[in-house]
């Protein structure tokens, strides 16, 4: 099974690399892009049977900096 | 006063650190990062600046689960001194020892010069040769040094006068122009600065000397 978990900052939390590929965007004639957050996706290969839970745990201890990050888990 | 200083893969001021804390008169040893114990009778943990891990999944999480890591935890927890610069500053706020996290430079740059520093707080073992609202000239040398932390932390922290040290001008998009901050115990320093690159007349500045002997003065009293 897999899982896909995707790591945003957290709102607020100003991204100062989506506001450059924002501004980029714009220099590129594209008009009216509001907004630009940029994250990353992490995909797990996990055993058969790997909960929900545990991947949650995953994401608390390592794969995100709750203090500034959040997170959203897929599995499939 | 007996100094560790840990060293990652990626670490690249390890030696800096410990050439700063041996003229202090400390004697140092070098801990590496997969060893699961720190030296009986360490008193003081010094977590160097670099790109442990090569800064992989974010700067300093890797690090901040390696086995030595938890020997810090455990080190500070028991009322330990341990201080973290640049990149060790990262890894101790991984670690949940300091509040906060350092995100990108708010210009997307690397920015590696000497900024003025102003001290926030003498009271702490490595700021005591200070005064407050000194300015102290010391080299910065990062990518991710933009410090954050909500307003309910950024307030206690300086509701107990744990602000350190802040940039006289923010080079790097910090909140209320942090560059450094102490745990609640006073005995875990953070900063982005490097203060050990600035302890020797060759460096072209010793306003970092300053931190070493004091820290050697207190710690041995303490």
């Amino acid at each position: 099974m897999k899982a896909r978990v995707y790591v945003m900052l957290k709102n607020g939390v100003l991204d100062p690399q989506g506001e450059a590929v924002r501004h980029a965007l714009g220099s590129l004639g594209f008009d009216g892009v509001e907004g630009v957050r940029q994250g990353k996706v992490i995909e797990l290969d996990l055993a058969e049977g790997t909960t929900e839970a545990t991947v949650t745990e995953m994401c608390e201890k390592l794969l995100a900096n709750t203090v500034i990050e959040s997170y959203r888990v897929e599995l499939s | 006063m007996k100094a560790a200083v840990i060293v990652f893969p990626g670490s690249n001021c390890d030696r800096d650190l410990a050439v700063a804390f041996e003229r202090a008169g400390a004697d140092v040893t070098m801990v590496w990062h997969k060893d699961s114990t720190l030296p009986a009778g360490v008193d003081i943990v010094g977590v160097p600046g670099g790109f442990s891990y090569g800064d992989y999944l974010r700067c300093g999480a890797i690090a901040a689960n390696s086995p030595i890591c938890k020997a810090v935890v455990k080190h500070a927890e028991a009322g330990g001194y341990a201080m973290g610069i640049c990149n060790g500053f990262q890894i101790l706020t991984e670690t949940g020892l300091l509040p906060g996290a350092l995100r990108r430079n708010a210009g997307l740059k690397y920015i590696c010069r000497t900024v003025g520093l102003q001290v926030a707080t003498s009271d702490s073992a490595f700021t005591s040769a200070y005064a407050k609202g000194d300015t102290i000239d010391i080299p910065i040398a990062h990518h991710d040094g933009n410090y954050f932390a909500d307003d309910e932390t950024l307030a206690r922290l300086q509701g107990d006068d744990r602000v350190a040290f802040t940039y006289a001008e923010n080079p790097n998009g910090s909140v209320a122009d942090i560059a450094g901050v102490l745990s609640a115990n006073r005995r875990v320093l953070g900063m982005m600065p490097h203060p050990e690159r600035a302890a020797d007349a060759g460096h072209g500045g010793t306003d970092g000397t300053a931190m070493f002997s004091a820290l050697m003065e207190q710690v041995v009293t303490a």
